[in-house]
């Protein structure tokens, strides 16, 4: 049976992490953010065959975490996803759509 | 000196049934980088979740999309029944496997008529879609609807088929069989056809791997993984085999999904053999606490459900990440250095369903 494994991390330990994931020839499956009361949970996901790692931390509503673009390259999509639907602030997207990837009527819908 | 130019692509173009842009900068007729733009239409189905409770959401999954409608709503289910530890009844799951194979096969049909249309074949057009008319019809005696079934509910199927009805499609496909063997012949022999695709497009298996890619596109490349093989529903009890190609251009991506249409038929038919009588469904009791994540083979890939629940009728979140979605970036990858007469058919092979993508 696959494994689907939540892996707790700190925010500042993102890029060391993914980069871990990256060297282990993991492939990115998804960015995922979810509202909690004070900020997001976000959970960034890996897939190896068929196990799946999901790094897991929470960060405050008007924080900023790094993009992983310079390690994954596709993560621009889901990057510009949350800052789009959720408003989480993202540092240096190699495709930065400055918030017209999704053209919604109401900014951050999901906030 | 070659001259450089921007051309718009979409959203609205006439192999597109959906909406999405792209700005290609060209050489010449040559493509050297594709921008893409979606968000025309997106919905915000995985925000209803906070309105919909739980058992009520069924029908949202569904309503993702119009082909994969079946799968949206069986994916969500599995995702919620792993969280509240529900067993659901063999049956339930054999029927949910029928029902899977036959969306697979109304999809596959679907994109295999869109890519005739595509390169100009009009009757191998209206033959694909003259085969997935009865599998649409297959549903309505089955489910009663056509694109929206609404079989599916958190415990199981709210719908049997009995074994007439089962022997009815086992006949069905088996008459259907000799037919696609004529049809795939057209699409996989056909030298005016194999010139549109061969060599087209071309997606290494590093590159499938780097890019995120899913489902057929990334098979086509010879990546050997499929969702299925993870044995949600009723996959574990049946033998089949995960169909690649090494080449990884649009010509491997026609041939890996006419054997799936093949691999979909022998599915059914194991399922039908082997379908135990039980319950259809079981009671559920409580709600939701807890998170998972689960991951569907949809017609077009790997398909991932996130459901978190809170221990009340609401779900704190519901997410829905698609599989046309990651196959983007594989997409730009392949329309780089492609001429702009085959970007048509490029973004057809990858299957997109921009429905799903603006869930």
């Amino acid at each position: 049976m696959a494994e689907n494994i939540i892996i707790p991390i700190s925010p500042d330990s993102l890029l060391e992490e993914v980069l871990k994931m990256k060297n282990s020839e993991c492939r990115l499956v998804q960015i995922c953010s979810t509202r909690t009361q004070d900020g997001y949970e976000l959970s960034y996901s890996f897939g190896k065959d068929y196990d799946l790692y999901n790094l897991r931390f929470t960060i405050g509503e008007d924080a900023q975490i790094p993009s992983i673009t310079n390690i994954y390259p596709t993560a621009f999509l889901y990057e510009n996803e949350i800052h789009d639907l959720f408003g989480v602030q993202i540092k240096m997207i190699s495709v930065d759509y400055q918030g017209t990837l999704y053209r919604t009527d109401k900014k951050t819908p999901f906030k | 000196m070659s001259k450089r130019s921007i051309v718009p692509f979409g959203p609205h173009h006439p192999v597109l049934p959906e909406p999405i842009h792209l700005d290609l900068v060209l050489e010449d007729e040559k493509v050297v980088e594709a921008v893409p733009s979606i968000g025309f239409i997106h919905r915000g189905l995985e925000k209803l979740v906070e309105k919909k409770d739980f058992n009520e959401y069924v029908y949202v999954a569904e309503r993702i999309c119009g082909i994969c409608s079946f799968m949206h709503g069986m994916g969500y289910c599995e995702s919620v029944e792993h969280v509240m530890g529900v067993e659901v009844p063999p049956r339930a799951k054999y029927l949910r496997t029928i029902w899977c194979e036959m969306s697979r096969l109304h999809s596959h049909l679907l994109w295999l008529g869109l890519l005739a249309d595509a390169f100009g074949f009009e009757s191998l057009f209206m033959q694909s879609w003259r085969m997935r008319e009865k599998i649409l019809d297959m549903f309505e005696t089955s489910t009663g609807g056509r694109v929206i079934f609404s079989v599916n509910k958190i415990g199981g199927v709210m719908k049997d088929m009995d074994a007439d009805m089962l022997k009815e499609f086992v006949k069905i496909l088996n008459g259907m069989e000799k037919d696609l063997r004529e049809l795939s012949r057209t699409f996989l022999e056909n030298k005016a056809v194999n010139s549109r695709l061969q060599g087209v497009g071309l997606l290494t298996k590093q590159q499938a791997h780097d890019l995120g890619a899913v489902g057929p596109f990334m098979r086509a490349s010879g990546i050997v993984r499929d969702t299925r093989r993870m044995g949600y529903a009723a996959y574990s009890d049946l033998e089949f085999e995960t169909i690649t190609s090494d080449v990884g251009d649009c010509y491997a991506r026609t041939d890996v999904r006419i054997k799936e249409l093949f691999q979909s038929i022998d599915i059914i038919r194991q399922a039908v053999e082997k379908i135990p009588d039980s319950e259809i469904a079981v009671p559920v009791k409580g709600f939701p606490d807890g998170e998972y994540f689960m991951r569907v083979e949809q017609p077009r890939g790997e398909a991932v459900y996130y459901v978190k629940g809170n221990g009340t009728k609401f779900l704190d979140r519901v997410r829905v990440r698609t599989p046309t979605f990651a196959n983007l970036p594989g997409m730009l990858e392949t329309l780089k250095g492609a001429q702009l007469a085959d970007v048509p058919i490029l973004i057809l092979t990858i299957d997109p369903c921009i429905s799903c993508t603006e869930r």
